[in-house]
């Protein structure tokens, strides 16, 4: 276990660094002066020389590659040019709200993608398999944003049951909170359900047909325990795996649903600060979705070292 | 229906009942009709032509940007996968790095930087998605480079390009044909989410992405502005999707499950 720890942080520390070159690359591809591009339409002489000198935009590129890298290894992200505010501030303060978001949708993603692969695999090639597989198409190809428009037609607008867009704190409104995130949760959990439907169902289909299944049923278990208790289990282990890797790009997802439905979590907080030309925001947040990413990716790898023994030998 | 999309997108100027910039006030938000099929939206202006024109932009967006990805990844794979050694190891982190960064986050931030306009969501839509040709493509080389016929080529001391190019390369189309087809219905909803941000295409020209923009704030008067550039999107995404499904089962026997 040590020595497979230490082989996978040795691969992190390069990806980490290369991680850190791209974000920090960003910057660079600012057209003309960064300076001028960051001071916004207004150009105020004043702006322009106080930003050249916080992003030490006169001296040569791998001293300022430097400089923000050790900002950074501080946990010093740099202040948002319009708000004034530490970038880290900003980002851990909507960081909770993102998170419980991004845990919604991956919960009822499980919920829902898991159940229909199941059925389908169980069920294969009778109408139900191919209703999941055409749930499974609608949800790859339906653009998350459309879908939310959507239920807001039905379910706010027509209906009068949820509430269109806004946010209430759990701590405030428990209630509220759930209402009001339930259809974002779903918006964003709509395509990653559809990837996990076809992972369980081709995961499914293989345990089913393995040797240990077939013994189970031969000692007479009835079906329900052998495919929840001896299939299910197998099955769900790369599901589980997919599931945290895919936690990075439900936070990237955030995005779109919390514009759409007014959010204020880090989705939001990049969207304005892309208007506002506030690019070290911009830096932040594709900082940490890249952070949690690479961490989470670590944390699979380590929980798919311990359940399968094949990996220890 | 992709060709049914690419005939629309080509024949547009002969198809669309409408100028898709003509605005009229006496059409404002008008509900479908026999003059305005579609409808029109907050200006007036036809949503059929609208979606007609549109098409354009999301089919050149999916296909410039899955070129841009194909041009950077496939050469960038080859190498990794052909030379091996301190340089795949090189570039397999650098892509691990790219991987880490969520695609829409990354496309959104590139866009951001390099400024908004159709021509860099495309840039920014094919660098994104870059890293994913860059892994199947080493993966493919490094399991051809095994096979017996390159050992042969090397055998009879074929220069190291010409092994790449005539002996790899034509082995390891199949699989990049699959990808780049998913890759354009990942490219569409890529663009489309872009231009609903307003970092795509640009106001007054036609993107189904910032017709939703527009039509989420008329969502209870007008409801047609948002179904059909929605309905248009989740269409054009589902047939690549199906096409690239398609694809993969006639070229790869493994996945017909």
């Amino acid at each position: 276990m040590g020595r497979f720890l230490l082989r996978r942080l040795a691969q992190i520390v390069p990806t980490l660094f290369f991680v850190s070159v791209l974000i920090f690359g960003l910057q660079q591809l600012l057209p003309g002066d960064p300076a001028i591009a960051m001071a916004g339409e207004e150009r105020d002489p004043e702006t322009i020389r106080y930003l050249r000198e916080k992003f030490h935009l006169d001296e040569p590129l791998p001293a300022r590659y430097g400089y923000w890298l050790s900002g950074v290894v501080r946990g010093d992200l740099g202040e948002s040019v319009r708000i004034q505010r530490p970038v880290t501030d900003l980002i851990l303060e909507k960081l909770p709200v993102t998170l419980q978001l991004a845990t919604m949708a991956m919960l009822l993603a499980l919920l829902i993608g898991v159940t229909a692969g199941v059925i389908s695999a169980v069920k294969k090639d009778t109408w139900l398999d191919y209703a999941a597989n055409v749930f499974a198409l609608w949800g790859l190809s339906t653009p998350n944003f459309w879908l939310g428009i959507l239920l807001i037609l039905l379910f706010a607008v027509n209906l009068g049951w949820l509430p269109a867009s806004g946010y209430v704190s759990p701590f405030e409104d428990l209630k509220g909170n759930l209402s009001a995130m339930i259809m974002p949760a779903f918006v964003l959990g709509n395509a990653f359900a559809a990837v996990l439907m076809r992972h369980t169902r081709s995961a499914m289909l293989q345990v089913l047909s393995s040797d240990y299944v077939r013994t189970a049923r031969a000692k007479g278990l009835n079906e329900r325990g052998v495919i929840l208790k001896h299939a299910l289990r197998n099955a769900l282990i790369p599901v589980i795996t997919l599931g945290a890797l895919s936690f990075g790009e439900l936070l990237g997802g955030t995005v779109l649903t919390e514009t759409i439905f007014s959010i204020p979590g880090f989705g939001k907080l990049i969207v304005d600060a892309v208007f506002n030309r506030d690019y070290s925001v911009v830096q932040g947040v594709v900082l940490l979705t890249a952070t949690v990413y690479i961490a989470l990716n670590l944390l699979a790898d380590i929980a798919y070292f311990l359940v399968n023994p094949r990996m220890r030998v | 229906m992709v060709a049914f999309f690419l005939l629309v997108a080509l024949a547009a100027p002969w198809l669309a009942p409408h100028d898709p910039l003509a605005t009229s006030w006496s059409a404002v938000r008008a509900a479908p009709s026999a003059s305005y099929w579609f409808g029109a939206d907050e200006l007036g202006r036809d949503v059929l032509s609208r979606i007609i024109w549109g098409a354009r932009a999301s089919i050149l967006a999916g296909v410039v940007s899955v070129t841009i990805s194909l041009a950077l990844g496939v050469p960038i794979g080859m190498l990794a996968g052909y030379v091996g050694g301190f340089l795949d190891a090189l570039i397999s982190r650098m892509t691990d790095a790219m991987l880490a960064c969520p695609f829409l986050i990354l496309a959104i931030a590139l866009a951001a930087f390099l400024g908004p306009s159709l021509s860099n969501a495309m840039i920014a839509i094919g660098v994104s998605a870059t890293p994913v040709f860059i892994r199947l493509t080493r993966a493919q080389v490094l399991s051809a480079k095994a096979e017996e016929y390159v050992e042969a080529a090397r055998a009879l001391g074929n220069p190291h390009l010409r092994i790449a190019l005539r002996h790899i390369f034509p082995n390891i189309v199949a699989p990049l044909i699959v990808q780049a087809t998913l890759a354009i219905a990942a490219a569409v909803i890529a663009e489309a989410s872009l231009s609903f941000l307003g970092l795509g295409q640009q106001p007054p020209a036609p993107s189904w992405g910032s017709m939703l923009n527009t039509a989420k704030n008329y969502i209870d008067q007008a409801p047609w502005m948002a179904i059909w550039p929605g309905l248009s999107i989740f269409l054009l995404v589902l047939s690549f999707n199906l096409l690239g499904d398609g694809l993969r089962d006639a070229l790869d026997p493994r996945h017909h499950s």
